[in-house]
């Protein structure tokens, strides 16, 4: 039979976002895959560029609006390496909170997005009730459901709000307690199960050689994590496991998204037992120094988040370079979908966690 | 205990792992002219390269130093000095290193040799530095426009391009 090509995208249930996917088909069989990406390209970095260090925060949230508070997190981390700022203890312990937050938000949006993709209504609508207690504790602590603009270069905005301990507490308890029915719904589903298992094939090797990042590259069995192996903020005074996957499918990314809910919420509780007093922002200079530069990189929830900046000898930066995680993810997603069926592309690229807005940037 | 295994201890690092400043004397004494390694710490270090010298140190860190990944790689345009700048961080997941790379190219002909043959992750990363600074990466196997528009005749991150002007 003659090969064709085929644009899933950019407007198709499975793309979550605005991207093409270009499969050559022979019959049912991807023979050959190309994804497009570009279409919400807006000149992020080139924007940053005229702008002041603190304007940039809350333009780091829109990065991404399903994790934004890691973003401006990042922004803020890499302005810190340039300024020379060290943060106080308190505000680091804040700051890890509401990241693992953002992360247990940033899943419970990918798996209600994968419910749908796989044509369980019920995994949507239970992950997006749950997601909004999170959601509520974060409107509580900066006013904002999803771009918080919190972070601050030095610390954050303000300390936390009356019961802010308490209401985690009860929010971690109820969750804990649900999360297990997600996984009955997933794992006891035949269905679900037959979709995820042994698709989309990505090797170890593969993996680490086309720049496969986070949750994905910890499905592929690569024992490693920014977290531990280059902390930041305060992840190596908590005791936390890194969750790993050794079968490299589909299903195994499923499962380290799971797993690490589940770790999300007991870094949370140690972070909330042992958060000292004190303060929770220093003031940083306003400029840098021309042609000086920093880096930092973080585990955002979809993987390693990237930011190189460069000074300019006044309050803008000369140039600041964003590497985001899904950018390279998916232009690993060829190996991934070739010699499976077309109907299979919705289950592998939705264990992906796609999310445009830090692609394209 | 020493600074450095306390920090060893800190991060986990395997018994037989390498800390960066070892990585960074190895290449000194491997590669005496075309590396000049500005500064090294225990998981990071920073290196100006020289063109020619890229794809040689590329592949003894990839071969011999089991740096597997490659963080990002990105452009800078340095319009007052008549120069680009090509940005590479390259990480070792075994060592649990990451390496900052620089090198420097005349403004006039910004040509570089690509790192994807080594690296698939460097693939996106050189296109879209091609796509937005007009940097040249030999070798590449798809050097076409990534974020922009194809048929887009100017490169947007380039100094010299006022944003906010019509192309």
């Amino acid at each position: 039979m003659a090969e064709m090509w085929l644009n899933m995208g950019p407007q198709h249930p499975m793309t979550h976002g605005l991207w093409n996917l270009r499969v050559k088909v022979d019959g049912e069989t991807i023979t050959e895959a190309e994804p497009v990406i570009g279409y919400l390209h807006r000149g992020w970095e080139k924007l940053t560029e005229n702008r002041k260090f603190a304007q940039i925060i809350p333009m780091a949230d829109r990065l991404c609006y399903g994790a934004s508070m890691s973003w401006s997190h990042l922004y803020c981390l890499t302005m810190e390496n340039l300024l020379e700022v060290e943060v106080p203890e308190r505000a680091k312990y804040i700051r890890t909170i509401v990241l693992e937050a953002q992360r247990i938000g940033s899943h419970l949006m990918w798996l209600a997005a994968l419910g749908t993709d796989l044509g369980s209504y019920t995994v949507f609508l239970y992950p997006v009730r749950e997601r909004e207690l999170f959601l509520d504790l974060m409107q509580n602590l900066c006013g904002a459901r999803m771009t918080y603009n919190y972070p601050r270069i030095g610390g954050v905005r303000n300390d936390v709000p009356a019961n802010f301990e308490r209401d985690f507490t009860r929010v971690l308890n109820h969750f804990e307690k649900r999360l297990p029915d997600y996984e009955a719904l997933c794992d006891q589903s035949t269905v679900f199960r037959m979709r995820m298992e042994d698709i989309g094939y990505l090797s170890a090797e593969q993996a680490k050689n086309l720049g496969v990042t986070g949750p994905n590259l910890r499905g592929s069995g690569v024992d490693y994590d920014v977290r531990r192996d280059d902390p930041y903020e305060v992840y190596d005074q908590v005791d936390w496991k890194v969750c790993v996957e050794k079968t490299c499918d589909a299903y195994a990314r499923y499962r380290v998204k799971m797993d690490e809910m589940r770790e999300s919420c007991n870094i949370i509780r140690q972070c909330i037992k042992k958060m000292p007093k004190g303060a929770i922002r220093v003031k940083a200079p306003r400029t840098a120094p021309r042609g000086k530069t920093a880096w930092a990189h973080v585990e955002d929830p979809r993987g390693e988040g990237f930011m190189y900046v460069i000074g300019n000898g006044d309050d803008q930066p000369y140039r600041l370079k964003v590497r985001s995680p899904i950018f390279v993810t998916v232009s690993a997603a060829p190996a991934m979908l070739v010699g499976y069926k077309v109907a299979d592309v919705p289950a592998i690229m939705g264990s992906v966690d796609m999310c445009l807005g830090e692609t394209d940037r | 205990m020493s600074e450095v295994r306390k920090m060893q201890q800190r991060i986990g690092l395997a018994p037989g792992g390498k800390t960066g400043d070892v990585l960074a004397q190895e290449i000194i004494q491997r590669f005496p002219q075309g590396v000049t390694v500005t500064k090294a710490t225990l998981n990071r270090f920073y290196a100006q390269v020289d063109k020619g010298m890229l794809l040689k140190l590329a592949n003894f860190m990839k071969e011999h130093q089991d740096f597997e990944h490659v963080t990002s790689v990105g452009g800078v345009d340095w319009l007052a000095e008549k120069k680009m700048q090509v940005v590479y961080h390259i990480t070792s997941y075994a060592n649990k290193v990451t390496a900052e790379l620089v090198v420097d190219l005349p403004r006039d002909k910004p040509e570089v040799d690509s790192i994807t043959p080594l690296w698939g992750g460097a693939n996106w990363h050189e296109r879209e530095t091609w796509d937005m600074f007009g940097i040249v990466f030999i070798g590449h196997p798809k050097l076409e426009r990534l974020l922009n528009p194809d048929g887009t005749e100017v490169f947007p991150f380039r100094k010299d391009f006022v944003s906010g002007r019509r192309v």
